[in-house]
């Protein structure tokens, strides 16, 4: 019983970690391909994209393992959710392609007017990738209709009110991700320009945290209780009180040009968030009624993964920070003429 | 409502096919350049010759094309088992969902986190730790074919499972048994072989492409071209014969596990010795014979049983609803070997001219070779196509049903995907095909630049060589 008890508790909290690594780095990628929208000059574009193009699918990488993960260790998860959220799953998919393919494309094809093309598929491929992964996530948190174990709903079921708001928050969220990584990783007018999309970015997304907040605990009785019985609230009350501290730090880092605290204060409120999320359908890992036992593999599958994960999950964490520190460094638009 | 639900699994399994067949050009383009960059790159740094040097930065420009539609496309395979096939997902995903998660963990990570040092990083690292970059990257390119081969070979013949009496659940009893199942060392060679000969004939043809233009503008072949070219027929004359052999064993290890598979590839229907191999014919799976059969008399069991009298296995030796459609596969696996066959006739060729010193100076034969660039994907192609419909109708071999498998998408959602799919790929895809051919007709310049000379002007470019940044710095000083 312990074992199996145990071990998909374990692997809910690796899933979770992946994914919160998953939508803080390649949140930001995302975010710069949204920012293109709003830089029309071509110099500061590529400075955008350079700040990203060493890292961008080792980002991605990381969605490809929260998908293997649910696969292998909650198989009943992923053969409900992947059904129930189709249309968005291949949305999203697609959009990442023309996002991917333009890193290169773009370069490629410079000086011809395909490349404008590129960047327009780079800015609406993140764009519509932010808005589904965000729509997936509130459709998750709404609920799926399963029967005998199967997703049997309807294939537009996920497309609500409250997903929508989902996934434009997720939007809003990852622009400011990618503004402030800006503001971490850019000089002079690019920089300058980036600060003030953050703050205007950051008190869109603080409406959009407050929206979904208030309004996922009418979606379910279960998930009001979580947030306000006792002695859950001793627990759960410090979450909204750090994301207003966050907010409050991350305007006055903003104003005052630090460099790096407005991107680890977008970091804190994404984390904040996604513990939120967590908190909000656990033990459910397809709400409101396959709990994480329910879809788990056999215990032999999820050992067997594991001992491989505490393995090599550090080995990947230590060269991945080794790639992004041969990357470190601010990147000028000065750079662009030596 | 029958109708709409068969239609939507036909449609499923068209899609599945299509994306898969895509992607998997550009992991086996990926697992041969990456490998042949590890090789120029040793070489550059053993030897100290720049035509090393400037061939690596060539061809790294292609492979950064090629991985980064490869990392795109695959991604949706990774969510298309579980969008198109829930019921297999559920069923073998603790089998071949967690064997997914080490190719992750052991390969896509690594590949991934190398490719930034590899592509922008020549400069900010030292050269031992740059051909290091290169080298983690190949070697993530094979690990992932280890384990995704494992995963499929496990389906083709599985072993060391349970199944669950509850709910059919594949339960993992030997891990080893798993991934080390009858096909898998077979397939894993003969993939594996496929990948650097695919990509050999790619190069191959570039090389004589720029022979043959240099020819006609009445130059004098540059150095790059002729080593690309010289290395790629090597390459050529010296797999294409183990590939063939490859092929024979994985073939009699086909006849061993899935003879009904190997009858449909072989169009034949009754069990017999001293069998002929059909050169042609066309199978007709409802009357049960091939019509306008050509054949070659005891080839069949010679080539099979490495005997004359030998006994074949017919597709009447297992019930009907059991059989894969034979006309797919009797085709797929002919052009296979022979676009197979005429691999391994070029590589012969090319050592008569390299023994005549003419390797460089034959423009049939350099024609001959840039007809032969997709040689190599075609019969890889047509090779996955002969295994994935020859394990028809079962997707885990002899347990799971295709038609069991699929997930319950209405058949709205599956003709909206499927168009939105084809769409992309042919845009997506073809502009990157386009781009890739674009960018192997300029010829290799001895002293290629870093990265391609239109990044010159932009950051791109500049970050990736900070040493031009500090020696123009150090000018000003």
């Amino acid at each position: 019983m312990d074992f199996a008890h145990w071990l998909p508790i374990v692997w809910a909290v690796i899933l979770i970690a992946a994914i919160t690594i998953y939508v803080i780095l390649d949140g930001f990628d995302l975010g710069i391909g949204m920012l293109f929208m709003l830089e029309r000059d071509e110099t500061r574009r590529n400075v955008m994209i350079s700040t990203i193009a060493p890292v961008w699918d080792g980002n991605e990488t990381w969605m490809v393992l929260g998908g293997a993960v649910l696969y292998g260790v909650f198989p009943g998860a992923y053969a409900t959710l992947l059904p129930a959220f189709y249309l968005p799953i291949v949305l999203m998919l697609v959009a990442l392609i023309f996002r991917g393919v333009a890193f290169e494309f773009r370069v490629m094809t410079k000086g011809t007017p395909r490349a404008g093309q590129w960047d327009l598929g780079f800015m609406i491929g993140s764009a519509v990738a932010a808005f589904c992964q965000g729509a997936i996530l509130g459709g998750v948190i709404q609920g799926v209709k399963v029967s005998d174990g199967a997703f049997s709903g309807g294939s537009l079921d996920w497309l609500t009110p409250f997903t929508i708001l989902c996934g434009l928050s997720v939007m809003c969220g990852y622009a400011l991700l990618g503004a402030t990584w800006l503001v971490w990783r850019t000089t002079g007018v690019l920089e300058a320009s980036c600060r003030r999309w953050a703050s205007r970015l950051a008190v869109g997304l603080f409406a959009c945290i407050a929206a979904v907040s208030f309004w996922t605990p009418l979606l379910h009785a279960p998930y009001l209780r979580r947030w306000t019985e006792w002695p859950n609230i001793v627990f759960v009350a410090p979450v909204p009180v750090l994301v207003v501290a966050l907010g409050l730090l991350l305007a006055a880092s903003l104003r005052k040009g630090h460099s790096r605290v407005p991107f680890l204060c977008a970091l804190g409120w994404f984390f904040l968030c996604l513990s939120g999320l967590g908190i909000t359908i656990w033990p459910y890992a397809v709400p409101p009624t396959l709990s994480l036992w329910d879809v788990s593999s056999p215990p032999s599958s999820q050992f067997f993964q594991l001992v491989g994960t505490a393995i090599l999950l550090p080995i990947i964490l230590t060269y991945t920070i080794y790639s992004y520190r041969v990357f470190r460094g601010k990147v000028s638009e000065a750079d662009g003429y030596h | 409502m029958q109708n709409a639900h068969d239609l939507a699994f036909i449609l499923a399994r068209f899609q599945f096919a299509f994306t898969v067949g895509v992607h998997i050009i550009f992991p086996a383009f990926s697992i041969g350049l990456a490998a042949y960059l590890a090789v120029l790159e040793g070489l550059w740094l053993a030897t100290g010759r720049h035509v090393f040097l400037d061939l690596y930065r060539y061809w790294i420009k292609a492979f950064s094309i090629v991985f980064g539609m490869g990392v795109v496309s695959g991604l949706v395979m990774a969510y298309e088992f579980g969008t198109n096939w829930s019921v297999f997902s559920k069923k073998a995903g603790p089998i071949t969902g967690v064997l997914l998660s080490y190719e992750v963990m052991t390969a896509f990570f690594l590949e991934a986190g190398f490719l930034g040092v590899m592509l922008f990083g020549m400069n900010k690292v030292g050269r031992g730790l740059h051909f290091a970059a290169t080298c983690c990257v190949s070697v993530g390119t094979l690990i992932s074919m280890t384990w995704i081969l494992a995963s499929n070979s496990w389906m083709q013949t599985p072993r060391g499972y349970r199944i669950d009496p509850a709910n059919g659940q594949f339960l993992p009893d030997d891990w080893l048994a798993i991934i080390f199942n009858p096909s898998f060392p077979f397939r894993l060679v003969h993939m594996g072989l496929a990948a650097f000969l695919s990509v050999a004939f790619a190069v191959g043809a570039t090389g004589a492409w720029h022979l043959l233009k240099a020819r006609r503008q009445g130059k004098i072949s540059s150095e790059p071209v002729r080593v690309m070219f010289s290395m790629a027929m090597w390459m050529a004359a010296i797999v294409a014969p183990i590939q063939i052999l490859a092929g024979d064993a994985h073939g009699l290890n086909t006849l061993k596990y899935q003879p009904a598979k190997l009858a449909a590839m072989e169009g034949d229907w009754n069990s017999e010795g001293r069998a002929p191999e059909l050169l042609f014919g066309i199978p007709n799976m409802k009357t049960e014979h091939t019509d306008y059969a050509v054949g070659v008399p005891l080839l069949g069991s010679l080539i099979l049983t490495h005997s004359l009298d030998g006994k074949v296995p017919g597709m009447k030796d297992f019930p009907r609803d059991q059989r894969p459609p034979s006309p797919v596969i009797f085709f797929s696996f002919r052009i296979m070997v022979g676009l197979g066959v005429l691999m391994m006739l070029v590589g012969l060729w090319s050592l008569w001219h390299r023994r005549n010193s003419t390797l460089f100076l034959s423009p049939s034969f350099h024609r001959v070779a840039l007809c032969m660039a997709p040689a190599g994907f075609l019969a890889l192609l047509c090779g996955w196509v002969t295994t994935e419909v020859g394990r028809q109708p079962w997707t885990v071999y002899g347990l799971l049903r295709t038609a069991d498998s699929v997930s319950p998408i209405s058949l709205s959602s599956m003709v909206v995907s499927m168009t939105v799919f084809v769409i992309v790929y042919v845009l997506v895809f073809g502009a990157g095909l386009g781009i890739l051919v674009q960018m192997l007709g300029r010829e290799p310049e001895e002293g290629e630049h870093d990265a391609d000379p239109s990044h010159a002007s932009d950051i791109l470019a500049t970050r990736a060589h900070p040493a031009l940044v500090d020696a123009s710095a150090a000018k000003g000083a």
